[in-house]
């Protein structure tokens, strides 16, 4: 989808660039093989884009403009409509709003939008450096020490799924499996609905 | 005094340098921590470029022994991970830099390579407008 907009909107000055917050190339290759991207199609094993995003999920998607400042807040979008009965997020609405931003300048917004990005709170900032340990540890074949550092990041951050469910291929447990279903429920239990609503509460 | 091996992991980067460890207090070799760092010791304090921070009122900050690494980090606002029995500690990103740049609506720039190995750095598409789009196979 990207490689279509990038076609469609490239000779207006557009580029879309992706980041794959997983933990290797290998995890990736096969996403980015199938698309065959022409625009920058990143690999981010150390989740650098999310930490300095503060995005504690994905898909999310941020505008920045000519001058390198960010033209719209993140928010949760998706390039297709695929997975909709899951998210609820369209994506023609979002896909129209960032042709009239290439072609016009202007910045459509709707209540999923938030008016700034938030700031990383200092237990996210603590539980990512609390994941770089683990990751770290992980990487050097000390699992049972990696696993506690990832449990002690998800405690606080219990929101972001970069670090909650970006540590399950890591440690071997399936994304989509049992591990993930006890944190769908742990997060519904506060009171989460969907991520594009969740996006939408961390507006203020 | 005898001193242990020890990994300090910054931005990815893991950094190998002595340690010592008297009661609670974990104590890192102070030249290779502030290289490491990317901080000088100076009359006026610690120093990164203009910058400096005056480190007169804790004298227990730096000594013979080397750097309480946790309190360095309260210095500098960089929150610190430890595990102790590895030996092994990660120093996170300075909290206030990044409220700032996002505050002020800056995108914060990052390099990060493609498939293939090559790098992209976000500011060298200065004069286009970017859409950023993070995604995981998970």
């Amino acid at each position: 989808m990207w490689q279509a907009l990038s076609e469609e909107l490239g000779d207006k000055g557009f580029v879309p660039i992706t980041v794959a917050f997983d933990e290797s190339p290998e995890a990736a290759r096969p996403y980015i093989e199938k698309a065959n991207p022409q625009h920058p199609s990143l690999i981010d094993t150390e989740h650098v884009v999310a930490h300095r995003y503060g995005m504690i999920n994905v898909p999310t998607v941020v505008w920045i403009d000519e001058d390198g400042k960010i033209a719209r807040p993140s928010t949760a979008e998706y390039g297709t409509d695929t997975f909709v009965q899951f998210h609820g997020r369209e994506s023609g609405p979002f896909l129209d709003a960032v042709r009239a931003w290439v072609n016009t300048g202007e910045v459509q917004t709707d209540e999923t939008v938030p008016s700034h990005m938030p700031a990383p709170t200092a237990d996210e900032e603590l539980a990512r450096a609390e994941w770089a340990l683990a990751w770290f540890l992980h990487q050097q074949g000390k699992s049972e020490a990696a696993a506690q550092h990832f449990e002690r990041a998800g405690e606080l951050s219990p929101d972001d799924w970069t670090i909650r469910r970006g540590s399950m291929p890591i440690q071997g447990q399936n994304p989509m499996g049992p591990e993930f279903f006890e944190l769908f429920k742990d997060w519904e239990a506060r009171g989460k609905t969907t991520y594009a609503s969740m996006a939408a509460e961390r507006k203020n | 005094m005898s001193t242990t091996p020890f990994t300090l992991i910054d931005q990815g980067q893991p950094h190998q340098i002595d340690a010592t460890t008297k009661g609670s207090t974990l104590r890192l070799a102070t030249e290779p921590l502030l290289e490491a760092l990317g901080w000088t010791q100076k009359t006026e304090g610690l120093c990164q470029g203009d910058i400096c921070i005056p480190i007169a009122n804790r004298p227990d900050l730096i000594t013979q022994d080397g750097v309480d690494l946790v309190a360095l980090g309260e210095l500098l606002g960089r929150p610190i991970a430890l595990d102790s029995d590895e030996s092994t500690a990660s120093i996170g990103e300075e909290t206030a830099a990044n409220t700032t740049l996002l505050a002020d609506g800056i995108a914060p720039d990052f390099t990060l390579p493609d498939l293939s190995g090559k790098q992209h750095t976000l500011s060298s598409f200065r004069g286009k407008k970017v859409l950023l789009i993070a995604y995981a196979s998970w």
